[in-house]
């Protein structure tokens, strides 16, 4: 069990899913139990992830290989770093509260549909643990297929537009980022004699500039895509907003990360000359910071609940790529941590039109107002959420935005620049949306009458909340799981970047001895 | 045995033997025993059993060349490597297929006879010489036997106007192309004063590039052989055909044919053709792209199943020939892996279409099957895998194909052709997923939901073969890969 512990987290969901397909249709709340349990444990037997990890080690850990294709030399091989492992924990955490989630919401085709979230479970695990390109396909692709179900069957008005507009999107960027992909895989048998799809050995290809950029940009499509950046998103505001709420949790939970997971884990350290090319860089970083001001600009047009928090994605995850493109420390542990915050803060903001569209059918913010009367409790959580996600200080997207502005900071002080007013729209247009639907006198009757949250709704709510307080007031194990992953980045695309940082600091204060003077190079399997 | 055949002739032409036999045999039946639907129930056990003889023998063929036996029959003129024998499996395979669910099918049709087992196995025994023949005349007659046999299946609804129809525009199209590969190989001929491939690959070699009685002869040849694996702009008979023949026909016909004469293609192009690789490559490119664009954009616009399956056909002749444009050995891997899966996949579709067929309900239209999911849940997710897996979404089988031939193009520097052939996946996703949405809707309910389907024990035993193949080499492929790229190695 210890030995393959990862294997175990991997495929917990998808062996509950076989189990779940014994239970007869007819036991419905046997299969609604049955997939939180597994959901559950799913959650729980990640948690020695956790305390096993050795957050000195500048490898990936829990690492198993295994010949899965030896004739195209694909292989099973997974393990994670520090980033991979934030982003599991976060998969795990939101897959058990999207089930959650689900109880009363579904109640049609329960088995289908808490098979197909079981099924995602894994694939998405998948993705974030692959050491192998080949792998990491199979489960990239995997994604789409539960997704496009929960979308097409259990969504709303507009269902099979959205459904079919996300899987085309995603489908035609994953082919052509195939392509890239079989670029480094013949490349590396061209130079080595040997076909492999394995990411440590994939490390040392040496390509030419004009190759990498080549292949920057087929892998860029397949994860500017899947972020989704500017102006590859527009799948996502009908995907989000269809979805039931449960999907869009974990679409804008988790599977939005895949994007920026891939461009740190694939594009900067298989890629590093392409990764620091001026001209790729700025089209990144201005991509990413049209995609913060008109995400959010965006979203302060909105009249439907659900589409402002799905245009906000736009703009929170225009932060993450930003930081990633900053190509420094704080650029990139920011954005790791951003990703996680944006998971847990609009996570909650989807459960919490969730919550209202459960009882009121409707998501328009002009149908609502005034329900911190009514539903004062919902009202506190709400606020929490919406400040968390506006960056508030001493809750979590404040740790975030602060270290990637600061990474931007260091790489461009106009990125920094364009990326506070992100922060200050951002501010606004959740304040108005937070004004408009629970401040004020209760306008519409119908409200008149609503439940406030229910226990099942706070035991989703409460480790969010924990969460995002928790890393509002104490992300320091963060920022040391990241360090190692990070530095380990850092210095694969730009090798001379922490000499160059103790040189000025040397040169500004000679005395203060170099924090980070040894930096262990990746190691390579 | 004599001169003219010795006991290496039968061992190579064991298997067209017990095909012949068989078939005839069948054809016999109604005569000797009787045509009752007692009786008939046997010509499927006898096709089957004809082709459990037949698996035998390809089977120690099989064994005496893993062992390092050269396997060659009538002074050449038919060649068993393990390229003949790796089609002459999908043969098998398809045609065992297609006898398990044809029986419950015509019984439904009205138009269960003795001879339609005949003609499958008679139809079988054309491809076997079309994929071992290195001869003209041989390859000739076996492309004309499996083509007659397919003229009469084709039309074998005989009170349906669509079948009719059908059957004969597929025979006159038939007979054109035919006449375009016999006036071809007339040149060929002409040109080596010889019908053996190997003595006309001398002869082409030493002519020298750019002779245009060569090119006369390349242009010819082709034109005959894309008509036989639809490829644009020669695929217009493939819809008609595909629509109008009895669902088990077009399952063979889209399969089974269309391997056979890629076989030959293959054989053709890489034999004789080899050294004018310079000459037809343009020409593979053009027919390819065309197939590619003409096969994904009229499916897009399909309401009948078979016919969206005859369009995306082309479109999957165009990704083989890539392969083939390609030319290394990922290449030719490519294609022998594509055909092999494009097998199961597209057998499998069509079979779950051929179990739509009940009562007076057709079934084709993607309409008929909405709502499949509810009615009869492992029909729909069978027939998921198998549109995931034609769409080339991993991890099922399909992936695989066209995995190798994106591969092969970019090894040989194709980088356009490999972005066009991948764009047109999202174009074959949107039209599958017509489909996979119409299953999985329940709004609109389609007439004569409460009629189960049409599942014999055949379909039923037909269906789980097709669909664990799809699904296990999507997930575990090392073996079929391996039996693949082996087969083509020898």
């Amino acid at each position: 069990m210890t030995e393959h512990i990862l294997s175990w987290v991997l495929f917990t969901p998808v062996i509950g899913m076989l189990l779940l397909l014994l239970i007869p249709s007819e036991k419905k709340n046997l299969i609604r139990w049955w997939a939180n349990i597994v959901g559950v444990v799913g959650f729980l037997i990640s948690i020695p992830l956790v305390t096993n990890f050795d957050k000195n080690a500048a490898s990936f850990q829990y690492v198993e290989k295994f010949d899965w294709i030896p004739s195209i030399g694909a292989t099973y091989s997974i393990g994670i770093d520090g980033i991979s492992l934030l982003l599991i924990m976060l998969t795990t955490m939101m897959t058990s509260i999207s089930i959650l989630c689900s109880w009363s919401s579904i109640q049609d085709r329960l088995k289908e549909y808490y098979a197909m979230f079981l099924l995602l479970g894994t694939a998405m695990l998948g993705v974030f643990m692959s050491l192998d390109f080949f792998l990491f396909y199979v489960f990239w692709e995997l994604v789409l297929i539960p997704m496009y179900f929960i979308i097409g069957i259990w969504g709303g008005e507009r269902k099979l537009y959205a459904a079919i507009k996300f899987f085309l999107y995603t489908a035609l960027a994953s082919v052509l980022m195939l392509l890239g992909i079989l670029v480094l895989y013949f490349q590396y048998h061209q130079q080595y004699g040997v076909y492999t799809f394995e990411f440590s050995k994939l490390m040392s290809l040496n390509m030419a500039l004009d190759m990498q950029r080549w292949v920057f940009w087929s892998l860029f499509l397949g994860f500017a895509v899947k972020v989704p950046m500017f102006p590859f998103h527009t799948w996502l505001p009908d995907a989000h907003t269809e979805a039931p709420t449960a999907g869009s949790v974990i679409l804008a939970g988790v599977l939005l990360k895949m994007g920026t997971y891939g461009f740190i884990r694939f594009s900067l350290p298989l890629l590093p000359k392409a990764s620091i090319d001026p001209t790729i860089v700025r089209v990144l970083a201005v991509l990413s910071i049209i995609g913060i001001i008109y995400g959010a600009l965006v979203s302060l047009m909105q009249k439907d609940w659900k589409k402002l928090v799905a245009y906000s994605s736009v703009s929170h995850l225009g932060f993450c790529t930003l930081g990633i493109f900053a190509l420094n420390p704080n650029g990139l542990t920011g954005s790791v941590i951003q990703q996680i915050n944006h998971g847990i803060s609009t996570g909650m903001l989807f459960l919490i039109v969730g919550v209202v569209y459960e009882r009121r059918h409707t998501r328009l913010i002009s149908e609502y107002g005034g329900l911190a009367h009514v539903m004062p409790k919902f009202a506190t959580v709400f606020a929490i959420a919406m400040l968390s996600s506006a960056g508030l200080p001493m809750l979590n997207g404040f740790i975030g935005e602060f270290t990637i502005v600061a990474g931007a900071f260091e790489a461009n002080r106009a990125w920094a620049g364009f990326a506070v007013t992100g922060i200050v729209l951002g501010a606004a247009y959740l304040l108005w949306l937070f004004q408009r639907t629970m401040l004020g006198k209760i306008t519409n009757e119908k409200n008149a009458n609503l439940p406030d949250l229910n226990w099942r709704e706070w035991a989703y709510f409460t480790p969010l909340i924990v969460l995002a307080f928790w890393i509002g007031l104490y992300p320091k194990p963060l920022f040391e799981i990241l360090e190692k992953p990070v530095a380990n980045i850092v210095m694969r695309v730009r090798p001379d970047y922490y000499q160059n940082q103790n040189r000025i600091r040397e040169a500004a204060a000679p005395a203060v001895p170099a924090p980070v003077a040894v930096i262990p190079v990746p190691a390579s399997h | 045995m004599s001169e003219y055949y010795t006991s290496a002739d039968h061992f190579v032409l064991l298997p067209a033997i017990m095909l012949a036999l068989f078939g005839c045999a069948i054809l016999l039946f109604e005569f000797l025993i009787g045509a009752g639907a007692k009786q008939r129930r046997w010509l499927v056990v006898l096709g089957l059993a004809g082709l459990a003889f037949t698996g035998r023998a390809l089977w120690m063929q099989q064994a005496a060349l893993n062992a390092g036996a050269q396997l060659s029959a009538f002074k050449g003129a038919l060649l068993v490597d393990g390229f003949s024998l790796l089609f002459n499996w999908i043969f098998l395979f398809t045609s065992a297929i297609v006898l398990l669910i044809s029986y419950k099918y015509l019984e439904i049709e009205n138009e269960n006879h003795g001879e339609y087992y005949g003609l499958v196995l008679l139809a079988q025994c054309g491809m076997f010489f079309l994929a071992c023949g290195n001869d003209l005349v041989t390859i000739f007659i076996g492309l004309e036997l499996m083509a007659l046999g397919f003229y009469i299946m084709v039309g074998f609804l005989r009170n349906e106007r669509r079948s009719n129809e059908a059957a004969m525009k597929y025979l006159l199209l038939g007979a054109f192309s035919s006449g375009f590969l016999a006036f071809g190989f007339s040149l060929l001929y002409g040109l080596s004063g010889s019908t053996n491939l190997r003595d006309i690959a001398v002869a082409i070699s030493q002519r020298g590039a750019g002779d245009p009685l060569t090119f006369l002869a390349l242009a010819t040849t082709s034109v005959g052989l894309f008509f036989k694996i639809s490829a644009a702009p020669f695929h217009m008979w493939a819809p008609d055909a595909y629509e109008g023949a009895p669902t088990t026909v077009t399952a063979y016909l889209s399969v089974g044919s269309k391997a056979a004469s890629f076989a030959l293609l293959l054989r053709v192009f890489l034999g004789p053709f080899g050294d004018l690789r310079a000459m037809w490559q343009p020409l593979l490119i053009a027919v390819a792209l065309l197939s590619l664009l003409v096969g994904n954009l009229a499916a897009i616009s399909q309401t009948n199943v078979k016919r969206l399956l005859a369009y995306s056909g082309v479109s999957h002749a165009g990704y083989m020939m890539l392969g083939l444009v390609a030319g290394n050995q990922t290449g030719l891997q490519g294609v022998a892996v594509y055909i092999l899966v494009y097998t199961f996949m597209n057998l499998g579709a069509l079979l779950v279409i051929v179990a739509m067929r009940r009562e007076n309900i057709l079934g084709e239209d993607i309409d008929d099957l909405a709502g499949l999911m509810h009615h009869h849940p492992v029909y729909a997710i069978f027939m998921l895998v198998f549109l995931l897996s034609l769409a080339g979404i991993p991890p099922t089988a399909g992936f695989l194909g066209k995995y190798y031939i994106f591969l092969a193009l970019i090894e040989t520097g194709h980088y356009i052709l490999a972005v066009v052939a991948a764009l047109y996946v999202a174009v074959a996703v949107y039209y599958y997923f017509r489909i996979v949405r119409s299953m999985f809707s329940r709004e609109e309910a389609p007439a004569g939901v409460g009629i189960p389907l049409a599942g014999s024990l055949g379909v039923r035993v037909a269906l789980a073969v097709t669909g664990a193949l799809t699904l296990i080499i999507g997930i575990y492929p090392e073996p079929f890969l391996r039996f693949a790229g082996e087969s083509l190695m020898k």
